[in-house]
């Protein structure tokens, strides 16, 4: 990270998402469930120059650490991204990105025939594949644009 | 049958394959020594969507055990049109009865009830996903009529939205089989059938013509290409003429060739060919019974 980065927003604890691929960070910002209505602060660098990526989005939340489930999306829409929690104005973890097994409950499936579309007491499940995932209930498979179909409040 | 729900053949290994149909062979050579296997059990029909053919082969099947049924009735009167989830309605009826049976519009539905009810579930049909008793009789016709193994299957029709073939692709890659699938281009295997296929190994090939594979053939499965499916009604009528067969059609096919389908048919398979060796599909429907008996017979038991 360049000084510039971190003069525009150094946070003293919670995480910075970064090296995220450019023109991603708004789906990061749906997987975080931010909207701007709650009371963290966000600061959002897009397309920011990058040495290893030449251009690059990066996120920084006040105040919040990410869950194993927030990380596991993550991997499937930005796996090239890089996370540093921050503890008092400090890098205290480096968390890795690895694809999860499957996702419970942050994707809606496209078909609008699964019994996940309908109005059911029932999380989405999908199992993740090598290039892409599968509804555990439909089947369908999704390889392109995963992004699309975050379902996050 | 290890298997606490029936919802997709990909549950079924060989094993579990052969137990029921070695069972439904039993109960066809002796179909009174079953008569009282159930006397107590009732079957709860939760039938979402219209299939009066099904859900009567169920009913004959559990009678035929000396059991009995339960029947939601049709979607049109009852608690459903008053916006109850189909999770409800499972878990309620499951209250009156020793297994369900479900048939549902939406894809997936059998995988979710199953998840919420704790007696036996079979999945009579979810949408355009799958539909094991259907495939477990076409796999107990083709066994008496051509073995298992060393067998040479062509699947003719709407690859896409045909649930029957679905599970069937899904069943036969447990065999030595290999798979012909043929059907116009806009019908051919939907993505997640064919990612299956490929992860099981199965010997799959696709084509958009029958004639060059038919003289290879050891059964022929026809289903039938459904009208709303397109926009246009000429291009219906090119299609499904194309993909029906005539005694014109059989000209080339072997000798031993056993021609399926699951019912109904429309105009797939012309009424001549009905007198012909080939024609196996009204002795297909009349095993429903026995394979259904058997596998209700199968899942009662584990549940004693
Ligand atoms: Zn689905």
């Amino acid at each position: 990270m360049s000084d510039h980065e971190l003069r525009v927003s150094k946070i003293r604890n919670g995480t910075v998402i970064d090296h995220i691929r450019a023109g991603q960070a708004l789906n990061v910002l749906a997987i975080l469930g931010i909207d701007g209505s709650g009371d963290e602060t966000v600061s959002v660098g897009m397309n920011v120059p990058s040495d290893r990526m030449s251009h690059k989005d990066i996120v920084k939340v006040e105040g919040r650490e990410l869950s194993q489930d927030e990380v596991d999306v993550l991997s499937l829409i930005a796996p090239e991204s890089t996370i540093n929690i921050i503890r008092e104005y400090e890098v205290a973890e480096k968390q890795h990105l690895e694809r999860p097994d499957r996702v419970v409950g942050v994707l809606s499936c496209p078909n609008h025939n699964c019994i996940t579309n309908a109005d059911e007491p029932v999380e989405t499940k999908f199992d993740v594949l090598a290039d892409g995932v599968r509804c555990e209930y439909c089947e369908t498979i999704v390889r392109d644009d995963i992004a699309a179909h975050i379902s996050v409040e | 049958m290890r298997h606490d729900h029936l919802v997709t053949t990909k549950q079924l290994s060989r094993e579990d394959i052969e137990e029921v149909l070695d069972r439904a062979a039993e109960i066809d050579a002796d179909p009174a020594a079953f008569a009282d296997r159930h006397p107590t059990a009732l079957l709860g029909l939760c039938f979402f969507e219209p299939s009066t053919r099904t859900k009567m082969s169920f009913e004959t099947a559990i009678k035929r055990l000396g059991g009995d049924t339960v029947d939601m009735g049709s979607v049109e009167s009852s608690s459903v049109k008053k916006g109850e989830s189909l999770a409800d309605t499972a878990r309620v009826v499951e209250g009156y009865a020793d297994a369900l049976v479900l048939r549902h519009p939406s894809q997936g539905a059998a995988k979710m009830v199953g998840d919420f009810v704790d007696v036996p579930l079979l999945n009579a049909g979810d949408g355009a996903g799958h539909h094991p008793t259907q495939t477990l009789l076409d796999l107990y016709t083709i066994r008496e009529a051509a073995g298992l193994d060393d067998l040479t299957v062509g699947i003719m029709g709407d690859l896409k939205y045909g649930r029957t073939v679905h599970s069937l692709a899904h069943a036969l890659t447990n065999f030595d089989a290999d798979q012909h699938f043929v059907s116009p281009e806009s019908l051919k295997l939907p993505r997640s059938v064919r990612y299956d296929l490929h992860e099981s190994g199965a010997n799959v090939r696709e084509h958009t013509d029958l004639e060059a594979v038919l003289p290879s053939l050891d059964v022929l499965y026809v289903t039938r290409i459904q009208r709303e499916r397109f926009p246009d009604e000429n291009e219906y009528q090119e299609i499904a003429g194309e993909y029906g067969i005539d005694l014109e059609t059989l000209e080339d096919a072997s000798d031993d060739l056993t021609v399926m389908h699951p019912l109904p048919r429309v105009d797939e398979i012309a009424p001549e060919v009905d007198d012909t060796e080939y024609a196996n599909y009204f002795e297909q429907a009349h095993n429903g019974v026995p394979v259904r008996m058997a596998l209700l017979d199968l899942m009662l038991e584990a549940q004693e």
